[in-house]
């Protein structure tokens, strides 16, 4: 049994990376929005469908007008990610302008934030639903494949006890991808003014806009971010899994937040650390969970097994991996 | 000319009045004390100023222009920042870190252009950290620029305070209690500090103090605060011998008997 589960486990690794990267970018809009609003925006998953909607729609005009075949894979996938992330950096913004910041002007309870971010998260679901029905006759839409060629990776000839790895193209895609969007986050965060801003907005609104930041354009700045991530992510998830449908985003999201809160909620290294981790064991039982009990559960059963898992580190570290304990100072 | 007019500014809470017609002016480049038995709404005070509350009546010019019905981070880019009476300070952030945030508004990065890595904003960031840290040498904090902020000690905290004050270049600095919890030998380096901030920063300094040997050697000028009025104005000299004030510190049977 052990030397199946080893076999296998490099290809366990690159599904499981693919996953836990997608997890990441997303976990960290659900971090960014938490750290300094304490809202938990239910939303942030429905972002990152329309996110994938749109690159579709961006890719399918491409498509019709020829430019597809003329032009590389790489320059399209380019142009549609940076229209989806800029659109959804905007949509973002605006749900933020025009559902929560009225609640915040009149100092609604928390509560009240979170209810209106999950009647969002219908909204956009069923916007998308209807325009996807609208163009195509259908909501499930299945994209034209960017990077489709295949890759066999020999480890076999080389380490014996292991089985050779098959991934697509798009695997390297999506990890370089984000990879470069982590990076860029984390520098931004902790090497500009705006990433200081942000910082001490989440730390001390008050002190924050006395101090001449503008709380509004801060929190406006951390929507689009968390966004546009969310968005370009969905792109990735589209040119991975090749067929959406406007209820990806919900499932997605959840376990996306349960990252964030496995890392540390509020933490961005510890959401990037958290989704890698989440996508890992996710596909970790995917592989295994049958042979591990002998048939009796299949892959199916592989989210329980991720979440036994995350309630297990939550009871011994209720902060998350990179959060830190609340010590009260007498 | 004075650069801080308050005008008959009334601050009610419900039915409390914490501060009733308030007039005063402050002359630009002064050193001004503002005193007055706990609850005097010397703070409140200051928060009105600093757009915390708004009045509930009463003006505050700044140069001549009111102040009142903007925001916190409005006045501060105007020219006025403060530190607190309880210690704000960003405490999970490192010191340099939390004099960097004093000097956002200063620094004219646009988001977008800080998001695409523009090359002028990359270098005034750069830029910027070489000044804060001079800033936190002047304060003399520049050995903890890499500690984080909560856990330095308590005079320091108080320090890199006013450092993240001034890091704002203020035309108007006001200071909340900065030498309460000090000893006798941080109080004289914070006189020393303040003293040495008006001259060379050019800044005109109001401060709240209940330590009177301070107040009394720095103040050019002391407005005295009792139940939310202005019971007291004058020079040091004036204000010590002021029957009144002595009356509101230590009650009516100390003039009698004295």
């Amino acid at each position: 049994m052990l030397q199946q589960i080893i076999q296998i486990l490099p290809q366990v690794l690159v599904d499981g990376l693919t996953l836990g990267f997608i997890y990441a970018v997303v976990a960290i809009g659900y971090t960014l929005v938490y750290g300094i609003l304490e809202l938990i925006n239910f939303a942030h998953g429905d972002v990152f469908m329309t996110g994938s909607f749109i690159g579709a729609g961006v890719l399918f005009f491409l498509m019709s007008i020829g430019f597809l075949s003329s032009v590389p894979s790489l320059i399209v996938f380019i142009i549609v990610i940076l229209i989806a992330a800029l659109a959804t950096g905007f949509l973002g913004v605006g749900i933020e302008r025009v559902a929560y910041r009225p609640l915040r002007r009149r100092n609604a309870p928390k509560l009240i934030a979170l209810i209106t971010s999950i009647g969002i998260s219908f909204i956009l679901e069923d916007v998308v639903r209807f325009i996807a029905e609208l163009k195509t006759g259908n909501y499930i839409i299945t994209a034209p494949s960017l990077f489709k060629t295949q890759y066999h990776l020999n480890i076999h000839s080389i380490m014996p006890f292991f089985h050779n790895v098959t991934f697509q193209a798009s695997f390297l895609v999506v990890l370089v991808v984000t990879v470069v969007m982590l990076i860029s986050l984390d520098i931004f965060v902790n090497r500009t003014k705006w990433g200081m801003a942000m910082r001490a907005v989440a730390q001390d609104r008050e002190t924050a806009s006395l101090m001449s930041i503008n709380v509004n354009r801060v929190i406006s700045v951390t929507f689009f971010i968390g966004s546009a991530l969310g968005g370009a992510t969905g792109v990735l998830f589209m040119i991975q899994y090749g067929t959406i449908d406007p209820y990806i985003g919900f499932i997605l999201g959840i376990k996306a937040f349960t990252a964030a809160v496995l890392g540390g909620i509020g933490n961005i290294r510890g959401a990037m650390l958290g989704g890698i981790l989440l996508g890992l064991m996710e596909m970790f039982a995917a592989a295994n969970l049958s042979t591990i009990t002998h048939g009796a559960m299949g892959a199916e059963y592989k989210d329980v097994f991720a979440f036994i898992i995350l309630i297990l580190v939550l009871i011994f570290k209720p902060e998350g991996l990179f959060g830190k304990a609340v010590v009260e100072k007498v | 000319m004075s650069i801080l007019e308050v005008k008959n500014l009334t601050k009610q809470f419900g039915g409390l009045t914490a501060t009733s017609d308030i007039s005063m002016g402050v002359e630009k480049n002064s050193i001004t004390a503002v005193i007055g038995p706990n609850g005097a709404g010397k703070t409140t005070f200051f928060n009105m100023i600093t757009a915390v509350y708004r009045p509930t009546s009463g003006d505050i010019l700044l140069n001549g222009k009111s102040l009142v019905g903007l925001k916190p981070h409005q006045v501060s880019k105007f020219g006025i920042t403060r530190t607190f009476q309880n210690i704000r300070l960003f405490n999970e952030q490192t010191v340099l870190d939390n004099v960097l945030v004093g000097m956002h508004q200063r620094l004219k990065g646009h988001w977008v252009g800080t998001l695409l890595h523009f090359p002028n904003v990359k270098r005034e960031e750069e830029n910027a950290k070489i000044e804060a840290y001079k800033i936190l040498e002047y304060v003399g904090l520049e050995e903890y620029v890499n500690e984080n902020a909560g856990n330095l000690a308590y005079g320091a905290q108080r320090r890199l305070e006013i450092a993240r004050a001034i890091a704002a270049k203020p035309k108007v600095l006001l200071l909340d209690e900065p030498a309460a919890g000090m000893n006798p030998k941080e109080t004289q380096k914070l006189t020393d500090l303040i003293h040495d901030m008006r001259t060379r920063l050019d800044v005109t300094i109001i401060l709240i103090e209940h330590d009177m040997k301070l107040v009394m050697k720095i103040s050019d000028f002391i407005y005295v605060l009792d139940h939310g009025e202005l019971i007291a104005s004058g020079v040091p000299e004036e204000i010590r011998n002021n029957k009144r004030v002595i009356e509101a510190y230590l009650g009516k049977g100390a003039v009698l008997n004295g």
